[in-house]
């Protein structure tokens, strides 16, 4: 396995350099910004009610269109320029038809997106249509900046605290200093004025002392081999355990963004935990169902340690990988696989199996794995020792509700046991050759 | 006196071993020989594989236990003609619906929301926008359109053709279809015949990415 170092120190150089940057810059960007964004409003206010139509615009177009970037669709910022208003209320009806008839510039544009047929809206009214296109027309605002000030102070902060602690030990440093330079004058003085100093240390040196009692050394040497066996056992139970191995992995995935802060079902990404073996690295296509049409982060995503820029590389990682072209929206064909880090990892001769605890048993994930929810780089939680696994099989319950399978052999071993409940351990999830073949 | 400074050394290198573990590397092995597996692993690196990787399509031609073509094709005209034509072939029973939900909570509620209605919390969230609600007038989906963009997916939708199999798609298509019924204040379809309710198994479609099926040849048997 390969290890890249200190990956995140040009970025956080960068951070930090813009950071400082912005500082003296941000207010005047701010009032710029607000400017434009009062005069943008005001101007499209006349054709449409612009929040109608993003309401509209958001619940039915954004699937497709974007109001500055090309996706499925066109980019939809200047339409109304583009084409006459009425072509435009029949076209969002019901473009299909308008092909159709062969209307030109309809089939143009059905032949310009590759064919692609764009759905019949018969519920909208013009005057819809027109709030949808007042929003669609309203120009692009520069992206806001007050974030960047708050970051400031909280790095300042951090900064003056170190510089307290240096600032505490110099002192330090210079008492010391000052009092070993006060007792090296003071006993000068004592000689120059002929005072005798009382001698020390001219008996016997404290370790003789010690070395001369028997029992002290021995009582010593006992303690001294019981910490270093302590130490030894403490290094050999851990060869081998891989808890909190955090490996960095070719791109920055995060699952507390995905898991946590979007609660993406862990089993949409690890299909495969549902019916297989492992659990699945999903391919890129899986992650092309969002990333179509997600391809940067909201600015709220951002946080202190990894800036949007970051994600937004990361994102573009991904493009690169599985060949997507985000200009034409569309697959070059040109893919690269990813080599990501293999985190959990049992040793050969022991078995185990996904779908069986998964589906079967309806573990949670995260029973094994921790809060993978909360993790930014994800991490073994788990020992995944044997003794870790059979304790959990001691302790699990066998779920039978609505599990014909378990009925009648649940039922024969409960009256065998003398338990309402078995475990796991109870159903033979102890045996050697359950995991060991 | 030399000896406790020896055991004394010792213990200091002992610590140092055990608090310098690091977390970016694997930790050593006790018998790697019986920890690394000689067979290929899956999605392991290996050279003997184009490109070093073991994950790879299956080859050009090959087809899957129990796999049935899909006949309709990725096209405008192949999705209207599934729309009209393609009828589940599946029971509506409960327990298919109960599977059905269990899934679509999985693959299609981020989006679709849990009651269809188009708002999952990725839509709230506004990371992905435009979703439309299953009552939609404009879509008019059928199961027939529903399974269709399950398979192929439809323009920002991608194909969900790698994480489910045939069987669940449809059990998935049933509850899309409660959902709509739901949502438009109908009755949704429920067979309810305890005769016809056995005996009818689905041939499983095995996905491409799909490693094993145990458990789906255990959920069938059970139908």
């Amino acid at each position: 396995m390969k290890q890249v170092k200190h990956r995140n120190s040009a970025s956080k150089i960068l951070i930090l350099g813009t950071v400082f940057l912005f500082t003296f810059f941000n207010p005047v960007f701010a009032q710029d910004e607000a400017a434009v964004d009062n005069a943008a409003v005001t101007e499209t206010a006349s054709g449409g009610d612009v929040a109608k139509g993003e309401e509209l615009f958001k619940s039915l177009c954004a699937a497709c269109h974007k109001r500055y970037k090309k996706a499925v669709g066109p980019a939809l910022f200047g339409v109304a320029d583009k084409y006459d208003r009425a072509w435009l209320y029949s076209w969002v009806k019901n473009s299909a038809a308008m092909i159709a008839s062969g209307d030109a510039q309809a089939v143009a544009v059905y032949e310009e997106y590759n064919k692609t047929a764009m759905n019949a809206f018969p519920q909208l009214s013009n005057a819809d249509i027109d709030n949808i296109i007042a929003y669609v027309m309203v120009p692009k605002a520069d992206p806001p900046s007050p974030p960047l000030g708050k970051k400031t102070e909280t790095v300042e902060a951090g900064v003056s605290t170190n510089v307290l602690l240096i600032i505490l030990v110099l002192v330090f440093l210079m008492l010391v200093v000052a009092l070993f330079l006060v007792n090296k004058t003071l006993r000068n003085f004592a000689e120059a004025n002929d005072i005798e100093l009382p001698e020390t240390g001219s008996k016997t040196p404290i370790w003789k002392a010690f070395i001369q009692n028997q029992f002290l050394v021995m009582v010593t040497a006992i303690f001294l081999l019981l910490i270093s066996g302590y130490f030894v056992y403490g290094y050999f139970m851990q060869v081998g355990v891989d808890q909190g191995y955090q490996p960095v992995q070719p791109i920055h995935y995060s699952h507390k963004i995905h898991a946590g802060d979007n609660k993406i079902e862990c089993k949409y990404c690890h299909s495969s935990a549902r019916v297989s073996k492992t659990s699945g690295i999903p391919s890129l296509n899986v992650c092309m169902n969002c990333h179509k049409s997600i391809s940067e982060v909201a600015d709220a995503t951002a946080t202190e340690e990894y800036s949007k820029e970051f994600y937004d590389g990361e994102i573009q990682k991904l493009y690169k990988a599985v060949g997507w072209d985000t200009n034409t929206q569309s697959y070059t064909g040109d893919t690269q696989p990813v080599k990501w880090v293999r985190i959990h990892n049992l040793p050969d001769f022991a078995y185990f199996n996904h779908s069986q605890h998964v589906s079967v048993a309806g573990v949670e994930c995260q029973t094994c794995h921790g809060p993978v929810e909360e993790m930014e780089i994800m991490y073994q939680h788990a020992p995944l020792t044997m003794g870790w696994c059979v304790n959990c099989h001691r302790e699990t319950n066998v779920k039978i509700a609505d599990n014909k399978y378990y009925e009648k052999i649940h039922k024969e071993l409960s009256k065998k046991y003398g338990v309402d409940q078995l475990t796991a351990a109870q159903m033979g999830g102890l045996e050697c050759g359950k995991c060991h073949y | 006196m030399k000896n406790t400074i020896k055991i004394l050394i010792a213990a200091v290198v002992m610590i140092c071993v055990v608090s310098c573990k690091k977390d970016s590397k694997p930790n050593y092995q006790f018998m790697p020989n019986m920890y690394e597996p000689l067979s290929y692993e899956t999605y392991g690196e290996y050279g003997i594989f184009p490109g070093g990787q073991e994950a790879m399509l299956p080859a050009e031609g090959s087809i899957p236990r129990g796999w049935m073509p899909y006949d309709f094709e990725n096209s405008q005209e192949g999705y209207l003609l599934a729309k009209d034509t393609l009828k589940n072939p599946i029971r509506y029973t409960k327990e298919n619906e109960d599977a059905g939900k269990a899934l679509y909570d999985i693959y299609c509620a981020i989006c679709h929301g849990a009651k269809g209605d188009g708002k999952g919390p990725l839509v709230k969230r506004e990371k992905i926008l435009g979703v439309p609600s299953y009552n939609d007038i404009g879509r008019a989906i059928t199961e027939g359109s529903i399974y269709h963009v399950m398979y192929y997916g439809i323009n920002s939708m991608g194909s969900y053709a790698s994480q489910t199999n045939e069987h669940e798609r449809w059990q998935i298509v049933q509850y899309v279809e409660k959902l709509k019924a739901d949502l438009e204040g109908n009755v949704h379809r429920l067979d309810i015949d305890p005769a016809m309710t056995k005996g009818v198994v689905i041939k499983e479609d095995h996905a491409p990415v799909e490693k094993g099926h145990e458990l789906t040849e255990e959920q069938n048997n059970a139908h």
